[in-house]
């Protein structure tokens, strides 16, 4: 694997672009491999990559039942912050935070990590209290976090609804300076080729049909491409963790729902944070293309299908509107939706299973994407040593029957009102 | 949009209702010890990707309590039935997986 830098774009302007290698290999499957993992998504490839990178296991295989990045991982609004208030999110979410600092050159493959800072209004003095409350977590966790008074936030984002009509006045804001975006795919790609550069196989078109077993133990996959022999199997397939789960014979805490995402006709630059609505469940960015970026809530009942409803689509213009009347007028260009493994508690579960040779990694919610790089460590930690890594002791499956449950957004068990 | 036939009201836009999840879920007896059948209640869903077995409440119509039979898929509805009429619960369901 040849290594990309300013030198290379050069050279390779000398021969008119013609002699770029492919960024991975296009592999079939070996008869086995040490560990396999399921899913070329984010979480998958980084798992994979620090397999290879951490713990030396390089006979790795990625089976992908589509295409690389064609799942969540190039379906999200691809947010990145650390502002969690629960002991286990917030130390795992800012690990997070800073293996993406390093990322681009970890990989050596330029994901356009943007630190541009997210804010999240609030609308009452009791909001900015709570917010407070998080803030103050956040610091003495070592984690960045300031709270903006309405003139302050009116300074930094003034494209807001300040006006005396506002539905929901603004009253102040959490700031994290060194939240912001990626380019998604590029973080696909960007592990998929460090992997392959390690050894990996990643195989696509690849579906996992079944398992192997042995006793009680998982000793391998069948696929549409033949049976492949594992030393280990890891899951990383979240919105669809329950269908293959049950071919597994595990019990799980999650429902599949579909969560919509929508960008609009390119604008000039206006938006230059991440910003969220706190009376509403709005969010919205800028894209390098100019485009917004936005989502909302979830449709609300169960789905696998990867397309969503139009009420959501009023229901989130309604509050795009209420926070910035400014766009009133702007078209939307395209929408889509992508299937969220929900969980009763809106936190992710990373763990080894009761079930022998088989680990865990799903129920990511809509928190997935900024999770990608501390998810993929680890998991493949977990994976490699048999025991969950100390940073995510908290996400293990057992802790919705032991009360453990680590429920961030306060909304009870039901996972569409997470 | 995805639209529910509602046994009072007709052909609905399903905004007009209220999703009440897993209708094949069995709470349960209220002096039951056992903390893994609550834990299973509560907790454990099969999600299919296929025929789903759910509630939905028609909040701004006849305000009746539905069992809704839809395909995860494609949304395609195969039934709609009152869930009182479904009662007592035990026949609603299968039981609850623990």
């Amino acid at each position: 694997m040849s290594r990309y830098s300013a030198f290379s774009i050069f050279r390779n302007a000398l021969s008119g672009q013609k002699n770029w290698q492919r960024a991975w290999r296009a592999a079939e499957p070996k008869p086995s491999y040490d560990v396999i993992v399921i899913g070329g998504g984010g979480h998958g490839l980084a798992t994979a990559f620090y397999l290879a990178e951490n713990h030396g296991i390089r006979n790795v295989a990625v089976l992908e039942k589509g295409y690389v990045g064609g799942g969540n991982v190039g379906r999200n609004t691809t947010v990145i912050r650390s502002n969690y208030l629960l002991d286990g999110n917030t130390q795992f979410y800012e690990f997070s935070m800073k293996l993406w600092e390093g990322m681009s050159r970890a990989l050596n493959f330029n994901v356009m990590f943007s630190q541009r800072g997210q804010l999240v209004t609030a609308h009452s003095a009791d909001q900015l209290d709570g917010f407070s409350y998080r803030a103050n977590i956040m610091r003495l966790n070592g984690i960045d976090a300031d709270i903006l008074d309405r003139d302050e936030v009116r300074r930094l984002v003034p494209y807001l609804d300040f006006s005396d009509t506002a539905r929901f006045p603004i009253h102040g804001a959490i700031f994290q300076g060194r939240a912001g975006t990626a380019r998604h795919d590029a973080v696909a790609w960007g592990y998929a080729r460090a992997a392959d550069g390690h050894g990996v196989d990643i195989i696509q078109n690849c579906e996992v049909t079944g398992f192997l077993r042995d006793g009680d133990s998982i000793v391998g996959v069948e696929t549409t491409k033949g049976r492949i022999g594992a030393g280990k199997v890891g899951l990383a397939v979240a919105g669809h963790t329950s269908v293959l789960g049950a071919k597994a014979g595990l019990e799980l805490p999650i429902e599949s729902h579909v969560l919509q995402a929508f960008v609009t006709e390119p604008l000039k630059p206006l938006v230059d944070h991440v910003v969220a609505y706190g009376a509403d469940h709005f969010y919205v960015s800028q894209s390098d293309k100019g485009g917004l970026v936005f989502g909302g809530n979830l449709d609300g009942y169960n789905s696998y299908a990867q397309r969503g409803n139009l009420g959501v689509v009023r229901e989130v213009a309604e509050a795009a509107i209420a926070l910035m009347p400014c766009i009133s007028r702007v078209r939307l260009l395209r929408h889509w939706g992508g299937v969220m493994d929900m969980t009763p508690d809106a936190s992710p579960i990373i763990c080894p299973t009761s079930i022998e040779g088989l680990y865990l990694n799903g129920g990511w919610c809509y928190g997935g994407f900024k999770a990608t790089p501390a998810s993929g460590w680890c998991f493949a930690h977990t994976i490699a040593t048999g025991k969950p890594h100390p940073l995510i002791t908290a996400y293990g499956l057992d802790r919705f029957s032991t009360g453990h449950t680590l429920d961030e957004a306060g909304a009870g068990p039901s996972a569409w009102l997470q | 949009m995805l639209r529910i036939e509602c046994p009072c009201c007709g052909l609905r836009d399903h905004d007009e209702f209220r999703y009440g999840g897993d209708a094949s879920v069995t709470r349960p007896a209220h002096d039951d010890p056992d903390p893994q059948a609550w834990y299973a209640y509560v907790y454990i869903r099969a999600n299919p990707a296929g025929l789903h077995r759910e509630f939905w409440q028609h909040v701004t119509g006849c305000r009746q309590w539905l069992v809704v039979e839809r395909d995860t898929r494609n949304h395609a509805i195969a039934s709609v039935e009152l869930a009182r009429k479904l009662a007592p619960r035990k026949s609603l369901a299968r039981k609850s997986p623990a």
